[in-house]
C-alpha cells in the first residue's frame, strides 16, 4: 500500500510539476470545441442539439493526446523495470496509474465541462447529467488509454497507433454518454445510460489493469 | 482431451506443421474450390428469388458467410493469441498474424456486400445502427490487430502486443451478436442461428450453408498457406544470416 501510494503521489506531483502536461490537453479541449461553432455557424439551436456529442467526442480526443506520455518516460529511464520488479503486481500499479492519469486528465476535463456547454447553449437542465455521464464515463477512457498505452510501448509510430487501438473500443462510452445528456434534453429519464457508463466502469476497473499489465509485462521483456 | 492435447502439441511443432499442413492444403483448397463453384451456382441459378427482396436476395449468400467469418476469424485470432500468451508457442502467434488479414477482408466484404444490399432495401448505403456499427468497429479492431503486428522492432514483442489487443477487442464480439436482440434496429435479427431452428426456407438455407462451408473451407486453405510463408520467411531470414537464431523463435521446435 506504502508503494501505492508513493506511486500516486510521484505521478500526480510529476503531472503537476511538468505543469505544460495536463495544460496542453485542456487547451485542447477548449479550442476543439470552439472550432464548432466556427465551422457550423452560431446558431443556438442547433449548437445546443450537437453540444452534448460535441463535449464528449472532443473529450475522448483529448484524453487521447495524453496517453502516450503515460509510460513513455518510466520506459526510457529505466524506472518501468524497477517498478515492475518490485513486490506491488503490476496490475495494481497500473491501476494506480490510471488513477492518477484520472485525476490529472479526466477531473479537469470534467470541471471545463460545463464552461463549454455554456458556451454551445446546451440547456441548464441537462448541465447535471452532462457533468454525471463525464464523471462516470472519463475513469473508463483513462482505463482503456492506460491499455492502449501499455500495447502500443515502444512501438513505432505509436500515437497513431494508440488512437486506432482506443477509438474503437471506446466507442460505447461515447455513444451511452452522449446518449444520456441528449435523452435529459429530450426531456426522458438517463438513469438507464447513467448506470450502464457505471457498470462498464466497475468493468473496466476490473478488466483494464489485467490488460495493461500483461502489454507490460512483455514491453519489458 | 488428453488424446487430442497431445496430437495438437505434436502438430504444432514448426517442422511437423510444415509436413502436415503440405499434405493437407491441396485437398482442402481443392475442396473450397469446387464448394464455392456449387455454392455460387445454388445462389445465383439453383435458388428463388425471395417475395420481398427480389433478386437482391442473393447478395445474402455472400454478406451473412462473410458475417460469420469475420467473427469467427476475430475469436480465432483472438484465442490463438491467448494460447501464445500462455503458452508461449510461436506458432500459436505466426498463425494468429497470418489469419488477421484474411478476417479483415471478410469484415471489409460483409460491410461493402451490405452497403449494396441496404441501399434498394433501406435505401441507404448506410445507417448508423448497431449491428452495422459494431461490425464497423470490428474492422478498425481488426486494422489495430494488424498494424500492431508490424509496429515493433522484434516480431515477438509485435505478435504479443497484437495478441493483448485482439484478447480485449472480444468485448466487442457479444455485442456484435445480440447488437440486433438487445436494440431494436435496423438489421434483422438473426433466421438462422436461433433457438426453435432456422425460420429460413430450405430452398435458401441450402445455398447460404454451402457458401457458408465454402467460405470457411476458403479460410483455411489461405490461413494455412499464409502461416507455412511465414514459417518460410523466418527460415529464410534465419539462413540468410540476417538474423540470429534465437531472435527466430518459430524454428525452434517446443519440447
Amino acid at each position: 500500500m506504502i508503494g501505492i501510494s508513493a506511486l500516486l503521489r510521484r505521478d500526480l506531483r510529476l503531472a503537476l510539476r511538468d505543469g505544460i502536461g495536463p495544460w496542453t490537453v485542456l487547451g485542447f479541449f477548449v479550442i476543439a470545441v470552439a472550432v464548432f461553432p466556427l465551422g457550423i455557424g452560431p446558431e443556438p439551436q442547433l449548437l445546443a442539439r450537437i453540444a452534448p456529442g460535441i463535449i464528449w467526442a472532443m473529450a475522448l480526443l483529448s484524453a487521447l493526446l495524453s496517453f502516450d506520455s503515460v509510460f513513455e518516460a518510466d520506459y526510457r529511464d529505466g524506472s518501468l523495470d524497477l517498478l515492475l520488479s518490485g513486490r506491488t503486481p503490476p496490475e495494481l500499479l497500473v491501476l494506480t496509474k490510471a488513477l492518477a492519469h484520472w485525476l490529472t486528465t479526466g477531473v479537469p476535463l470534467v470541471c471545463l465541462a460545463p464552461v463549454l456547454a455554456v458556451l454551445l447553449h446546451l440547456p441548464a437542465e441537462a448541465m447535471v447529467t452532462l457533468v454525471m455521464s463525464l464523471l462516470l464515463g472519463t475513469p473508463i477512457l483513462s482505463l482503456l488509454g492506460i491499455v492502449g498505452a501499455a500495447i502500443s510501448l515502444g512501438a513505432r509510430h505509436g500515437t497513431v497507433l494508440l488512437a486506432i487501438m482506443v477509438l474503437p473500443l471506446a466507442a460505447p462510452v461515447l455513444i451511452f454518454g452522449s446518449g444520456a445528456v441528449e435523452m435529459t434534453m429530450t426531456g426522458l429519464a438517463s438513469d438507464a445510460s447513467l448506470l450502464i457508463l457505471g457498470g462498464v466502469s466497475l468493468g473496466a476497473v476490473v478488466v483494464c489493469p489485467i490488460a495493461a499489465a500483461a502489454a507490460l509485462r512483455q514491453a519489458v521483456e | 482431451m488428453v488424446v487430442i492435447g497431445q496430437t495438437l502439441k505434436r502438430v504444432a511443432q514448426p517442422s511437423h506443421f510444415m509436413q502436415i499442413s503440405g499434405r493437407w492444403l491441396p485437398w482442402i483448397s481443392a475442396l473450397a474450390v469446387g464448394l464455392l463453384a456449387v455454392g455460387v451456382y445454388f445462389s445465383l441459378f439453383a435458388s428463388p428469388a425471395d417475395y420481398q427482396q427480389g433478386e437482391s436476395v442473393r447478395i445474402m449468400y455472400v454478406h451473412v458467410p462473410s458475417a460469420w467469418m469475420g467473427l469467427f476469424v476475430y475469436a480465432l485470432v483472438a484465442a490463438l493469441g491467448g494460447i501464445g500468451l500462455i503458452g508461449g508457442h510461436p506458432l500459436a502467434f505466426a498463425a494468429a498474424r497470418a489469419a488477421a488479414p484474411i478476417g479483415a477482408v471478410f469484415t471489409a466484404l460483409c460491410l461493402i456486400t451490405g452497403a449494396l444490399w441496404g441501399k434498394p432495401m433501406w435505401g441507404a448505403w448506410w445507417v448508423w445502427d448497431a449491428r452495422l456499427t459494431s461490425m464497423l468497429l470490428l474492422l478498425f479492431l481488426y486494422f489495430g490487430v494488424i498494424v500492431l503486428n508490424d509496429a515493433f522492432d522484434t516480431v515477438r514483442r509485435g505478435e504479443k502486443a497484437a495478441a493483448v489487443l485482439a484478447l480485449v477487442g472480444c468485448i466487442n464480439l457479444p455485442i456484435i451478436k445480440f447488437s440486433v436482440d438487445w436494440w431494436n434496429t435496423l438489421h434483422q435479427p438473426s433466421s438462422v442461428m436461433k433457438l426453435g431452428g432456422p425460420s429460413i426456407d430450405g430452398s435458401m438455407l441450402v445455398p447460404l450453408l454451402l457458401m457458408a462451408l465454402a467460405f470457411k473451407l476458403g479460410f483455411f486453405a489461405l490461413w494455412l498457406m499464409r502461416t507455412r510463408t511465414l514459417v518460410l520467411a523466418a527460415k529464410t531470414r534465419a539462413a540468410q544470416g540476417r538474423m540470429d537464431v534465437s531472435s527466430v523463435p518459430i524454428l525452434e521446435d517446443a519440447q
